[in-house]
């Protein structure tokens, strides 16, 4: 008994805390965009905060329910609905076997997770329930859900009340536009002092381009490079380098152009230049950036990147001691 | 009674074409059914299919081919 899939949305997939341990072999750590709202709707529905969810993107998913559960959804302003009856966002509702889960146009942010109690039982493959699409492993046969999808749900041994919910202010906000904060990388150096101030002054949009692999920004002005010899092995392109490991949350800017933020299913190495990484305290933000928002570049240094993730860290904390 | 509109549901690049080489979906004037597909909205190298929920007649396209537009936007205004 579990989930029967009537329409899928856009891109609906099952996703965990992810895959680590096999980006050496080019198998990306994949796993929800926005871990926090993933685990805190899982501590909403009572399972570990790990358990496989759904993660819907843009558009809702239309889910009928073929046993009892337990239900949550959070990330995304993406109004929904049990039966046509409206139930609110970050908080537990109980669905009964019958009843159809459904959504409305987003409002704001990106992704949803929806999870449900027991967490949603796909095989673990390699540590992980998570689906990585591009190399069509875990998740529900390796790729998206679609129409007829009918999906098991695992035993759910505790059971939490109705109207569990997480508070307003410790839920990201989710404005019309965003900074990401970066710290400098390997390569800095490589283009030239006016395009490293160029790089944080300027205000960036988020392209089309904005999927589980990565997220690309437009609209800044080109980085120049400094001139260089390109060694042996990088391309002729000076965005070009020897080829490098691509660490989840760097920034490569292929001809200088559009700098792409690497995600959670991204490739593991290549050979583009990286202008630096994206503290991982603001990767789950990325996975709530809308097409054409604008995004500012901030500089910080490691001791601030360590500083976040710790305060992100607590956010957690606070909502399992207070939820 | 307000004016009857198609909304985008989902952000994105708006086209009016299925491909670039093809006529557009509807032209102002043409009348729509319930289900016809009056644009797409790329976004993440997907192309979603924009339908009607309702039938009438195209009164105005709100946006142009390749307008980025946002979810719950009016794509098109429906005549009578």
């Amino acid at each position: 008994m579990g989930i029967k899939i009537i329409s899928p949305g856009l891109a609906t997939s099952v996703q965990d805390l992810g895959r680590p341990g096999y980006y050496h072999l080019g198998i990306p750590i994949s796993g929800g965009m926005d871990r926090f709202a993933l685990r805190a709707a899982n501590h909403l529905v009572g399972n570990p905060e790990g358990s496989a969810v759904l993660e819907a993107v843009f558009l809702g998913p239309e889910i009928e329910f073929t046993t009892d559960a337990m239900v949550a959804v959070t990330g995304a302003e993406l109004p929904l609905k049990v039966d046509g009856e409206p139930k609110e966002i970050w908080t537990s509702f109980s669905v009964k076997s019958g009843q159809t889960l459904s959504f409305e146009f987003l409002k704001a942010g990106a992704r949803s997770y929806i999870a449900v109690s027991g967490g949603i039982d796909v095989p673990v493959v390699l540590g992980s329930r998570s689906t990585y699409g591009l190399g069509a492993l875990g998740g529900h046969e390796g790729r998206n859900l679609q129409s007829g999808d009918k999906l098991e749900i695992g035993d759910s041994s505790i059971t939490v009340d109705e109207g569990r919910q997480v508070p307003a202010n410790l839920r990201r906000g989710l404005g019309s536009s965003a900074e990401l904060r970066v710290v400098p990388g390997l390569y800095w150096h490589r283009i030239t002092e006016d395009s490293q101030k160029y790089f944080f002054d300027d205000t960036w949009k988020v392209a089309s381009e904005a999927d589980r692999i990565g997220y690309r920004f437009q609209h800044g002005r080109a980085l120049r490079f400094n001139e260089r010899k390109q060694p042996f092995g990088a391309g002729s392109d000076p965005s070009n380098i020897v080829d490098s490991c691509y660490p989840y949350g760097s920034i490569q800017v292929p001809g200088g152009t559009e700098p792409i933020v690497l995600h959670r299913d991204a490739v593991s190495g290549g050979g583009y230049f990286m202008i630096g990484t994206v503290i991982s305290a603001d990767m789950d933000l990325i996975g709530q950036l809308q097409p054409n928002m604008d995004v500012k570049f901030i500089e910080v240094d490691i001791d601030t990147a360590l500083a976040a993730r710790m305060n992100r860290q607590s956010n957690m904390q606070r909502i399992r001691e207070v939820v | 009674m307000p004016r009857q509109q198609i909304v985008s549901p989902l952000p994105g690049t708006f086209y009016r074409r299925p491909s670039p080489d093809q006529p557009p979906y509807k032209e102002e004037g043409d009348s729509v059914e319930v289900g016809d597909t009056v644009g797409l909205v790329e976004v993440m190298k997907l192309f979603y299919e924009v339908k009607s929920d309702q039938s009438g007649t195209i009164g105005k396209y709100l946006v142009g081919n390749e307008d980025t537009v946002t979810a719950g936007q009016p794509l098109v205004d429906l005549g009578e």
